[in-house]
């Protein structure tokens, strides 16, 4: 397994004065399931493309397992697209789209058949042959575009949204196959996406991307459970933000005073400097328990309740707390609204959830 | 409400009467055996329709008119496809310059058009004749082909092309498996279209044919004399029924083609 098969070198691309990736690099690994995470304009599709050879970076090279292909033009890469709408030939049937991309390879007619009715098999599309563009479903447009990449058989398969343009019964069908399909041919996908729920459940690894720059890659349980800045803290999941205020070291601890909660210990894995304001404090609602009784947790809040909203398998509280500003959320799966008496309630948040954020 | 929709279709009777009217004089009185435009008709005659075929001269500028025809249309449908290409796909310095200069044409009066080009033309030393007819007359009908073209091209989806590329297709083979299949019901229109403004174009043809005249030419040239006025209507007749069959054809052309799909992006035309 080739750890370095992608290869993106110090790539920068500017639009006039727009820089849309910056200075960016990484690698990614042969066989993996890689997604670019971002909200709308952090520069993922554009990195995207520049591994298609749709764009040219302005800066820095990349290379595909070993070869360089920085000036290469798309249809020299080895590296085939699933385009966000499909870009389906209009004009083509489901068989003379999947085949389209085979002519330039050289293959007798014996293989290239032989190819299609794998691919087609592969994403279950057998008896769709004959059938245009306009006669496919969504679910079914998305597997013609899957097709049609996966039968040129590329090093490296990217993937632009492909599944945003589909209901969401669908799409989380979509994802585990897509998932499946992925680990089954083994080939490399680089997928591009702004829902994090879709890049955290399927990937391997994810690059957070903002304002043209990596903030965070690693595993998708990382980026939820240690964050490195507050960005992706508020990009993966839901979190309440506090105001902290870091005093002195000790080890890999520090205290740390928060907003309303007092002064407390904390491990500071994010090596955090000392008697900085800078600073915030990150609690997911989900680590924190709503209750009506006082609970031994290692912090316990008064707190009064201002709203609820309930969502089927768990009750979402926004919650005032004394000494802290803003309204703090908390879910739970054991109670709802009609469980507190004069929405007064108590929240527990133990020290080991608290994660200690640089705010810049 | 009923009332309404009555004012409505007497509107439209009498919108259509004053359009078509005058027109469907042409064929009645092509068929009436007498020399002069009068009721009540004569009787029925196909003379008139037996003269006009057996003109030499007639025959003669009918081919001059289709040759100019061709080429013009041919040409300035290249020239408006590549343009319309441009403007509708990129964004570039100087584009709307170039495109004023390619509309102007449409905007400059035709005579003052034909005059400049005949003065050019005189001056380099060329003979009139239809070569000059159809320089003026390919810039003439570049704008028409060029609204059809961008009209169409807007509309189109370049991940189509980008997905061409993606699949190991050069720029060429994009353009010839993908953009002009895709195009083709755009450009045919602007090829006929472009052959019927050349085909009845006339003050061009006025001022830089010289001899060699095309159609519009010899029917001016013809209604000079009342005696030959019948066989000018039986040609009218014929260029209406022709003119009518062409338009026809581009319709038809443009919902061809394979399964609905395409049908789909060319009613965006």
């Amino acid at each position: 397994m080739n750890n370095s098969f992608i290869q993106i070198n110090n790539i920068s691309k500017h639009f006039a004065d727009v820089k849309a990736v910056d200075d960016v690099s990484f690698e990614i690994k042969e066989g993996e399931f890689f997604s670019l995470l971002g909200p709308s304009g952090c520069g993922k599709t554009t990195l995207l493309r520049l591994l298609a050879g749709f764009e040219y970076p302005t800066s820095g090279n990349l290379l595909i397992d070993g070869t360089d292909i920085t000036a290469l033009p798309p249809d020299k890469r080895p590296t085939n697209m699933v385009f966000q709408n499909y870009a389906i030939f209009p004009h083509l049937n489901v068989e003379k789209n999947i085949q389209f991309g085979l002519r330039k390879l050289g293959l007798s007619n014996d293989e290239i058949d032989k190819r299609v009715k794998n691919v087609l098999s592969l994403v279950k599309l057998e008896g769709y042959e004959e059938r245009f563009s306009n006669q496919l479903s969504g679910g079914q447009r998305q597997r013609v575009a899957l097709a049609r990449a996966l039968v040129r058989q590329p090093k490296v398969l990217l993937l632009d949204e492909p599944l945003g343009a589909l209901d969401k019964k669908l799409r989380d069908e979509m994802q585990l196959e897509l998932r499946t399909l992925q680990k089954n041919i083994g080939i490399t996908f680089v997928f591009v996406t702004h829902d994090q729920q879709e890049a955290i459940s399927m990937s391997d690894r994810v690059a957070v991307m903002n304002e043209g720059k990596i903030q965070q890659l690693s595993e998708p349980n990382e980026l939820y459970k240690n964050p490195e800045n507050i960005f992706v803290s508020d990009f993966i999941g839901e979190t309440n933000f506090l105001k902290a205020e870091t005093k002195s070291r000790d080890g890999d601890f520090i205290n740390v005073s928060i907003e309303g909660l007092g002064e407390f210990k904390i491990k500071n894995n994010l090596n955090i400097v000392e008697n900085s304001s800078d600073v915030v404090c990150s609690i997911r609602p989900e680590s924190m328990m709503i209750s009506k009784v006082k609970s031994d947790w290692d912090i316990c809040l008064d707190a009064k309740i201002c709203q609820t909203s309930y969502l089927g398998e768990m009750t979402r509280f926004y919650v005032e707390a004394k000494g802290i500003e803003k309204i703090i959320t908390v879910s739970s799966q054991h109670f709802d609204n009609q469980s507190f008496e004069n929405n007064e309630c108590f929240i527990s948040i133990s020290l080991e959830d608290i994660s200690l954020l640089n705010k810049k | 409400m009923n009332e309404k929709n009555n004012t409505l279709l007497i509107y439209t009777l009498l919108y259509f009467g004053f359009l078509y009217v005058p027109v469907l004089f042409l064929p009645i009185f092509s068929f009436n055996d007498a020399n002069f435009m009068s009721f009540p008709l004569a009787g029925f005659t196909t003379e008139h329709y037996e003269e006009m075929w057996s003109k030499r001269n007639l025959h003669k500028a009918l081919w001059a008119s289709i040759k100019v025809g061709v080429v013009a249309s041919v040409v300035s449908t290249t020239i408006a496809l590549f343009a319309a290409k441009a403007f509708a796909r990129y964004k570039f310095r100087g584009e709307k310059i170039s495109y004023g200069g390619i509309m102007m044409p449409f905007l400059i009066p035709e005579i003052i058009l034909a005059v400049a080009i005949l003065v050019i033309w005189v001056n380099l030393g060329f003979k009139l004749g239809l070569v000059p007819v159809t320089i003026g007359h390919t810039l003439f009908c570049t704008p028409f082909a060029m609204l059809i073209l961008i009209a169409r091209i807007e509309g189109f989806d370049f991940s189509l092309e980008e997905a061409s590329r993606d699949l190991g297709e050069n720029a060429w083979g994009t353009f010839f498996r993908v953009s002009f299949p895709l195009y083709l019901p755009g450009i045919i229109a602007a090829l006929l279209l472009s052959f019927i403004i050349s085909f009845d174009e006339f003050i061009l043809a006025f001022f830089l044919t010289g001899s060699d005249a095309t159609l519009p030419m010899y029917m001016w040239g013809q209604m000079r004399f009342v005696q030959k006025l019948p066989h000018v209507l039986a040609l009218g007749a014929v260029i209406i029924v022709f003119t009518t069959f062409i338009v026809l054809l581009a319709f038809w052309l443009r919902n061809v083609g394979q399964g609905k799909a395409k049908k789909d992006i060319t009613m965006k035309l």
